[in-house]
């Protein structure tokens, strides 16, 4: 008795934080205006608009996952290699801009990548052409990697610590190359880690449109930008919950896949 | 004649400030059991990771067959280890994981084949070749291990405490076991324990250590009957040491008492350490043997008891089969051929014996 007091606290926060709006989420996304039953909101991802929406978010989001993991494997690595004391200098430097507002960072990138912005006076100076990459999908791409990629970091990291030095000694000691290690031992021990890595790049990267709206230049749409119009400048809640109901879908099944490599929950660290 | 397979010439290896080898030397022959014995911060098991490769020595060079192999990578020495933590591949099944060192070396699917299940064969796991490594019990997976070693047909097998994490039976068959698999396979082993009892059972040459230096090196009876210090004789077994004065030769003075003694050399009226083992005193009445003394305190510990006896102002530990209540006055004496005498050391440096054997 006693401890379902303690929980009411968290019973309160389910079900005003996530039954009741997904209840609501649905009730719109399944009628219409009128409040009758349909099923056009859902269908309309059919739409082409929609679809390449949401085809351009699937990919921009496997891009920037992809760069992510290329990126952190390597780091996650020289991490556990460095002495203790620079260890927690480099994860420092690496967390630090998480504490920063992540839409306070994006924005930088866009004063960084604008026409007259610091990038490109960079490389007028040293007598390069400019490069025009504000307001295209590779400057979503480079939001995406920049805001996302300590989410990759941390869990790679995680569970190559969690590796015991000793079975990395063995495979040397049966004769493995560094290559064999790598191939054979680290990068399957890490595989919980990436998954969740991945998870957690890829699913806000499929969601975002506020990186897609500021370094997109409210050109490119992704699903996420069609969605938020849907419920503000259109204020269609009922095909903005359709569509929303579509993309949690691939969001369910990307988590779930991710899930059955990460078996103990070994990968997450927060 | 036996010949030399591994030799390490005078090696020295600090980890920061702490020197934990120094000026170490040590020659492993061709089909030997041995065991480097000694408490924990000895250097044995640093001993053991410079010849496996994984520590490189600050001075000093290893050699195998002859060939200096001093900055030749792990994976490039015919030697493999069972380590302490058994350090199976927790991703690989059984098979897999012994098949891993047999497929880097190349060898056609068919001869991995057999190869593996000659292994599971020799440390009596038959038939577990698709079995989880999670699945198995601790001295299954110490086997593994031991098997994932051996199909590589190494030279030198080398193991760190493999047994310390079992229980006693376990451990004796294992023990068992390792000393079939090295008669078996004539290969070389360099054992690393803690446990002088292992260290006893299967050695053909034990090398006791501490402070990073040798204190014996020998035949387990030599280290046991003969230790040539106090370390020595504390380490190995229960012992009383005790001062003496050496009067002359075969003759020590301990408790203010003549004993007679087999031991010649130690000079005259020098002071020096006695060693001699619980199980070597003979409990007599009070007047029949050199030392009049009383019972304290008396454990059964299985196959004798074992008392503390207070006589000459020294309490004697004293291993019996017969047992003496407390309180009981009795009297000790020891044969001349089980007193054991030893020079005091006079120094640190003193304490590490010259062992150019």
């Amino acid at each position: 008795m006693y401890k379902k007091i303690l929980a009411a606290p968290f019973y309160f926060w389910i079900v005003c934080g996530t039954v009741i709006p997904l209840v609501m989420i649905m009730y719109y996304g399944f009628t219409d205006r009128t409040g009758r039953l349909t099923m056009n909101n859902v269908l309309a991802i059919f739409q082409p608009v929609h679809a390449q929406a949401l085809g351009l978010a699937l990919l921009l989001a496997f891009i920037s996952t992809l760069i992510c993991f290329l990126l952190a494997f390597p780091l996650a690595m020289i991490l556990k290699g460095s002495s203790w004391g620079r260890k927690g200098f480099i994860v420092f430097i690496f967390v630090l801009p998480m504490w920063m507002n992540f839409l306070l960072r994006t924005m930088a990138w866009q004063v960084i990548l604008e026409k007259g912005g610091i990038f490109n006076t960079m490389l007028q100076t040293m007598h390069l052409p400019s490069l025009n990459i504000i307001n295209t999908p590779a400057a979503i791409v480079l939001g995406m990697v920049y805001d996302f990629l300590p989410f990759m970091v941390l869990p790679i990291y995680n569970t190559l610590m969690k590796i015991e030095p000793s079975v990395i000694e063995a495979a040397y000691d049966l004769g493995a190359t560094k290559g064999k290690v790598l191939k054979d031992i680290l990068l399957p021990l890490s595989v919980p880690g990436i998954a969740s890595g991945i998870t957690m790049v890829f699913v806000p990267s499929l969601t975002t449109f506020v990186i897609s709206n500021i370094l997109g230049g409210g050109k490119i749409y992704l699903i996420g930008n069609i969605i938020e119009q849907e419920f503000t400048t259109s204020a269609n809640w009922n095909l903005g919950s359709g569509l929303s109901l579509v993309m949690m879908v691939f969001i369910v099944i990307s988590m779930g896949a991710m899930s059955r490599l990460d078996k103990s929950g070994e990968g997450n660290f927060i | 004649m036996k010949s030399s397979l591994i030799e390490l010439r005078n090696i020295t290896k600090a980890f920061e400030d702490n020197v934990v080898l120094d000026d170490f030397s040590l020659t492993v022959n061709q089909n030997e059991f041995i065991t480097l014995l000694g408490p924990s911060g000895c250097g044995k098991t640093t001993t053991l990771r410079i010849v496996g490769g994984f520590e490189t020595p600050d001075q000093g060079r290893v050699f195998f067959e002859g060939r200096d192999i001093t900055d030749v990578p792990p994976n490039k020495r015919h030697i493999n280890t069972v380590f302490q933590k058994y350090a199976l591949f927790p991703h690989m099944n059984v098979g897999q994981n012994i098949a891993f060192g047999l497929q880097i070396s190349g060898k056609s699917d068919a001869y991995i084949r057999d190869k593996v299940k000659y292994g599971l064969k020799l440390v009596n796991l038959d038939g577990f070749e698709r079995r989880k490594i999670e699945s198995l019990s601790g001295g299954q997976q110490q086997r593994v291990a031991m098997a994932r070693a051996i199909v590589n047909e190494p030279k030198v097998l080398l193991l760190d405490e493999p047994l310390g994490a079992l229980d006693l039976k376990l451990r004796q068959d294992m023990e068992y076991e390792l000393i079939r698999l090295k008669n078996e396979l004539g290969i070389t082993f360099i054992y690393v324990t803690h446990d002088q009892e292992e260290a006893l059972t299967m050695s053909d040459k034990v090398v006791v250590m501490n402070g990073g230096y040798i204190q014996q090196m020998g035949t387990p009876e030599q280290i046991y009957n003969e230790p040539e210090n106090a370390f020595v004789a504390d380490f190995i077994g229960d012992s009383n040491i005790i001062d003496g004065i050496m009067m002359e030769d075969r003759v020590v003075k301990i408790c203010d008492t003549i004993f007679p003694c087999i031991d010649e050399g130690f000079g005259t009226n020098n002071p020096v350490d006695v060693v001699i083992r619980p199980e070597d005193l003979i409990i007599g009445k009070p007047g029949e043997g050199r030392l009049d003394g009383e019972v304290t305190h008396i454990v059964f510990i299985g196959v004798h008891y074992e008392m503390e006896i207070m006589a000459g102002g020294f309490e004697w530990l004293v291993q019996n089969t017969v047992s003496y209540p407390v309180g009981t006055k009795v009297s000790l004496d020891v044969i001349p051929a089980n007193i054991q005498i030893m020079n005091k050391p006079k120094s640190k440096e003193e304490e590490a014996i010259n062992t150019d054997v």
